[in-house]
């Protein structure tokens, strides 16, 4: 779309994009070249001298059994957060729209913890979980089953997942609730005068509508348990127990600033500014072809 | 409603009440244990109910002079720095963004696509995937427990461009040509006309980026070493690291609390603009 009126200056688009482009030239460009540069040379111990070795930094990477679990810890991640956040929040948002009265209340009441920071989100989980003092764990060791997250892989895995889903359910609920708001009442009642009960209608009226935004989540979700669930890991386990719960940008993060493996932190770098694109390019071409009946 | 079924009505409010009730438990234990004494709360299982040293923890985390195990920093700063550095994003991105918007849609100079494709671009990569590099130049410009440092390198992305491009394709022409025709010049049209009738977009666009830039982790942990530019986020990880036993959990919940309410607030008393940034900046 372009328009059709303009104004006229050789100067003055310039001095207006100048601020924009120093700050995404300066921090964007110039330090994403240089992940792409780093990933391709090795630096010795005391960082005197670089070498190329074109890439073998990757090479090492994808032969690192411990890259490889954190790739399928991540995957697992993600597809538990995304599956469990959107069912729940599909849930919620189906029975809001039904309610007629108090429908704002529940609203309000809902989304709020989308202001929460991650890594806060993360602080709850585990003092509600924590072995020593969480009223949950309490609980759970009353019913007979022993919870600890410091020592369990697997219940690790489900602390930052429910912290991780808690936070996101806010986001894809506003998300549901105004697709479904959107669908028109008039196929709702064709439907309902053919007979069909409200599970009925969800499944073959409603589901199917709603396709183009459970896909959208579905790839935002994604998105989120990649890259903004760093905090929500680095609070609750630190990747931990071993590497149970390092995903792949809590690997990027320990192997260049606590491990100082700059080629290795720039070889990942890369693979994860990699999956980004595809995840990006996915959505694109599918959000403008609308996943649809 | 379609049709009368109370047991739907009653079922749907059941679940829904279920669902508040989960979402909230979390932040309400949150809140309990900050009322509660250290001692108290090591006690498992701590009490249900609020106790009675709500004022002495909000104090104590205040200023600092807690007990804890972990870092005593005092919490007052670290909500100042929070405050500034989220407005210091929110205005800075929304600033930048109007004026490069404006270029790209109402001019038509040499590379102008180039330009908005390297801006394209930037949506693509958050500040995770490529903090090494990123944190080597905030390095190199001695940028390193500054403001500046902590705030510019999250300024760099394009989602707010991308918004104000959108919406200024749906601004009439006509407003541009009757503005020509009263003599006025490219930028009191930008000042008097354009940002006015933006005012809706740059609400939303504050709410949603008030709450990125409060909540920001990751950057600031890496961007800051000194403990008088911690923002609170990151001063609540540091509290629990001393380890189970050590940790004041009542300061703890007191400082989350604290670091909760700011975006909280924002997201409850601007609801509708929330709502609209959140909807307009995913699209």
């Amino acid at each position: 779309m372009e328009k059709r009126v303009r104004f006229r200056s050789t100067w003055l688009p310039w001095l207006l994009l100048a601020p924009q482009l120093a700050v995404i030239g300066t921090f964007f460009f110039w330090p994403a070249s240089q992940a792409v540069l780093q990933s391709v040379q090795q630096q010795d111990a005391f960082g005197l001298s670089t070498e190329w070795v074109g890439l073998a930094n990757f090479q090492r990477l994808f032969a690192d059994p411990l890259y490889v679990e954190s790739f399928t810890t991540t995957a697992l991640f993600s597809a538990l957060v995304a599956v469990a956040g959107i069912s729940i929040s599909l849930l919620l948002a189906q029975f809001a729209d039904r309610v007629v009265r108090g429908a704002m209340v529940y609203k309000t009441l809902l989304i709020w913890p989308y202001a929460v920071a991650p890594a806060v989100a993360g602080v709850l989980w585990t003092f509600m979980f924590s072995p020593g003092v969480g009223v949950v764990a309490w609980g759970l060791r009353e019913l007979g089953w022993d919870w600890n997250h410091l020592l369990n892989g697997r219940q690790a895995m489900a602390l930052i997942v429910m912290a991780a889903v808690w936070k996101q359910i806010s986001y894809n609920f506003l998300f549901f609730l105004a697709g479904l708001q959107s669908i028109p009442k008039s196929l709702i009642e064709a439907a309902a005068i053919d007979g069909a009960g409200p599970w009925r209608r969800f499944w073959t009226i409603q589901f199917p509508l709603l396709s183009p935004t459970t896909f959208f989540l579905l790839v935002i979700n994604v998105v989120y348990a990649f890259f903004d669930t760093f905090a929500i890991v680095d609070a609750a386990t630190q990747g931990g127990p071993g590497k149970d719960t390092a995903i792949l940008v809590y690997k990027v993060y320990y192997d260049g600033f606590k491990a100082l493996d700059s080629g290795g932190s720039a070889a990942q770098s890369v693979v994860l500014m990699v999956i980004v694109i595809a995840l990006t390019v996915v959505q694109f071409r599918y959000v403008e072809r609308r996943v649809n009946y | 409603m379609i049709e009368r079924r109370p047991a739907l009505t009653v079922l749907s409010h059941l679940v829904l009440v279920l669902g508040v009730l989960i979402v909230a438990f979390p932040i309400y234990l949150t809140f309990i244990a900050s009322t509660h004494t250290a001692q108290d709360i090591v006690q498992a299982p701590m009490s249900l109910w609020p106790g009675g040293h709500a004022l002495d923890n909000y104090w104590a985390a205040l200023t600092g002079t807690g007990e804890g195990g972990g870092s005593n920093a005092p919490v007052g700063r670290m909500m100042l720095v929070s405050l500034v550095c989220a407005l210091v994003i929110t205005v800075g991105k929304i600033t930048i963004s109007l004026l490069s918007a404006f270029a790209v849609v109402y001019f038509r100079f040499p590379l102008r696509g180039l330009c908005f494709w390297a801006i394209f671009v930037t949506l693509m990569l958050p500040v995770e995937v490529r903090i090494g590099p990123t944190y080597q130049v905030v390095a190199d410009l001695g940028l390193l427990n500054t403001y500046a440092g902590l705030t510019v390198p999250l300024i760099a992305s394009a989602t707010a461009t991308f918004l104000f491009r959108q919406f200024f394709l749906t601004v009439p022409d006509e407003l541009v040509e009757a503005s020509r025709i009263d003599g006025a010049g490219p930028m009191r049209f930008f000042i008097d006309t354009l940002v006015p009738l933006s005012a809706t977009s740059i609400a939303a666009l504050f709410v949603i980026q008030f709450i990125y830039g409060w909540n920001q982790y990751l950057w600031p942990l890496l961007a800051t070493t000194s403990e008088d530019m911690y923002p609170v986020v990151i001063g609540i990880k540091r509290m629990i690291a001393g380890g189970d036993a050590a940790v004041g959990w009542n300061l703890v919940m007191a400082t989350a609390i604290l670091a909760m309410l700011p975006p909280a607030l924002v997201v409850i008393l601007m609801q509708k603009w929330f709502v609209k940034g959140l909807v307009d900046t995913e699209k």
